[in-house]
């Protein structure tokens, strides 16, 4: 973690569902929206279930375990805000509920990442209002 | 058959020279293209009634009033990043064959090299988040440093190559059957610059798996086309091309590409058997293809989401110069986005044309009748026409 006045990247809006998402996660909790009709887990968050149509939902918490599906490794800035990071690899999980996110894996360098790595959730409180969602290896039971 | 079939043609292509540098705004280069294929076509700017416009800016309005044209009937965007001038043909198409407009152009243009580019985009910033996967790119993608395709694209590229076990000679053919065409095409900026397996291989990373040579260029310039009815097309100046099929489209979501179940199904595999029913013809009629060319990786799955082969198997189509001038399915022959410019794919537009009138000299398909062109863009949307002489 980095303290607050230091934290120069880039921050999500907080605003409509992203502020709801985000929200849970500066409390520690990994929260999709869940199809109060059909069950469908579902990200991004949406307005409706693309599923099945239904505007009703509830925010349910991800036990937060998955598998690394695909990355993407950045060896050139392409942002000011991650020069530093480079290079760095935007990783796609894939949650045990069947949602993707887009994330990073904190413990695992890019060339060692490998599709179905398990990993599990871990928070990083980047300022005082925003945590961000990570992953980190989780050794198999 | 379908209405649409054989109802409007290409009339019109023409282009600006593709530079590293340029004096010229983005609105003067869109003008000046614009100018060249209405010379091309043997129209006259007031002749010009409708646009569709596959990028936000100049806008119509900008380009009306700079051209002088009397009676602007029709206009409409595309805003699909560089699936948009290929469905903006499909527009321009049924505009014509019912008589809205007579004589729709379709322009592209940009500094994407003197500009704020994606060069600059690890100073400055990106230049700003289309509307269309913006919202989904600043809230989701961008706290975890992605904000430029070679980096969302790497995405399906990193997963494509093990699930397909793709080896590095696959997007390499890619690269390189496009550099050498650009060797015959005197518009091509990368002509005079040949590349090799060595050089290739050799090249720095931008973002993995794609290496430089696996990323399109960003040139300064314009190109434009013309699209009319199949009736006034035979009065032209130039030999009519027509716009067999044609169709878009999208990925599930197409506003997010984490969460696709289809990971591998871009928009071009909903959009090609439609095209291909519209054109009644199949791929095996084709005698060139022109592909949107963003990244190599994403030509060989656009030569899958058209049938040539099946998925995953596009690599080892490539080989042994399959794709080249003189193989079975030549594609890109004027160098694509890899290496003629960066004007979003219009240019393929023009070279497919250009192809059908016989008009391509050291470069020319022999006999060709039939040929393809994709466009690709955003997250993964779709677009495709055929065309035939």
């Amino acid at each position: 973690m980095e303290a607050t006045s230091q934290y120069k990247r880039l921050l999500p809006p907080m605003r409509g569902l992203a502020r709801d998402f985000y929200g849970y996660c500066k409390q520690h909790e990994l929260r999709f929206q869940k199809c109060s009709s059909c069950g469908a887990w579902r990200h991004v968050p949406r307005e409706m279930c693309p599923d099945c149509g239904s505007f009703d939902y509830e925010w349910a918490k991800s036990a937060g375990k998955g598998k690394v599906f695909s990355w993407s490794t950045t060896s050139q800035p392409m942002l000011p805000q991650f020069a530093d990071a480079v290079p760095y690899a935007i990783v796609i999980v894939e949650l045990d509920e069947g949602v993707r996110m887009a994330t990073w894996v904190v413990d695992v360098p890019p060339d060692q990442l490998r599709i179905g790595l398990p990993v599990e959730v871990q928070f990083d409180d980047v300022t005082e209002e925003v945590t961000l969602p990570k992953f980190r290896l989780r050794k198999q039971a | 058959m379908h209405p649409l079939k054989d109802k409007a043609c290409v009339v019109g292509v023409g282009e600006t020279a593709y530079t590293r540098g340029t004096d010229r705004s983005q609105l003067n280069q869109i003008l000046h293209a614009t100018m060249a294929a209405l010379d091309d076509a043997g129209l006259k700017p007031h002749d010009i009634d409708g646009m569709v416009l596959p990028m936000p800016m100049p806008t119509v309005e900008h380009l009306a009033a700079n051209l002088g044209i009397p009676d602007l009937r029709y206009s409409a965007s595309s805003n699909i990043g560089g699936a948009a001038p290929v469905a903006a043909v499909q527009t321009a198409a049924m505009a014509v064959a019912l008589g809205i407009a007579n004589n729709v152009l379709i322009p592209v243009g940009w500094n994407a090299y003197s500009g704020a580019g994606v060069r600059g985009a690890g100073r400055s910033g990106p230049v700003g988040l289309p509307p269309s996967f913006g919202l989904t790119m600043s809230e989701y993608y961008m706290p975890y440093g992605l904000a430029v395709p070679a980096q969302w694209f790497a995405w399906l590229a990193t997963r494509y190559i093990q699930e397909f076990q793709v080896p590095i000679e696959g997007p390499a053919a890619v690269a390189l059957a496009a550099r050498k065409h650009a060797q015959l095409n005197d518009k091509a900026y990368m002509r005079g610059r040949p590349l090799t397996m060595e050089d290739y291989r050799n090249a720095r990373m931008i973002a993995q798996p794609f290496r430089l040579f696996d990323c399109c260029l960003e040139t300064d310039g314009a190109c434009a086309v013309i699209i009319s009815s199949a009736e006034r097309a035979k009065d032209l100046k130039q030999r009519p091309v027509y716009i067999a099929g044609t169709a878009e489209g999208h990925p599930l979501p197409a506003d997010d590409i984490p969460g696709r179940k289809d990971f591998f199904k871009i928009g071009l595999f909903y959009a090609a058997p439609k095209a291909f029913e519209m054109a009644e013809v199949g791929v095996r009629d084709l005698d060139f293809v022109q592909i949107y060319d963003c990244f190599t990786h994403i030509v060989l799955l656009e030569l899958e989401a058209l049938g040539v082969c099946k998925l995953g198997e596009a690599w080892q189509f490539v080989q042994n110069g399959r794709i080249e001038l003189g193989g079975e399915l030549p594609f890109n022959t004027h160098g694509g986005l890899l290496s003629e410019a960066h004007v979003a794919g219009v240019n393929h537009i023009a070279e497919a044309t250009r192809q059908l009138r016989g008009q391509c000299g050291e470069r020319q398909v022999k006999d060709a009748e039939v040929g393809v062109v994709t466009g690709f863009g955003d997250f993964g949307d779709g677009s495709l026409v055929v065309l035939r002489r």
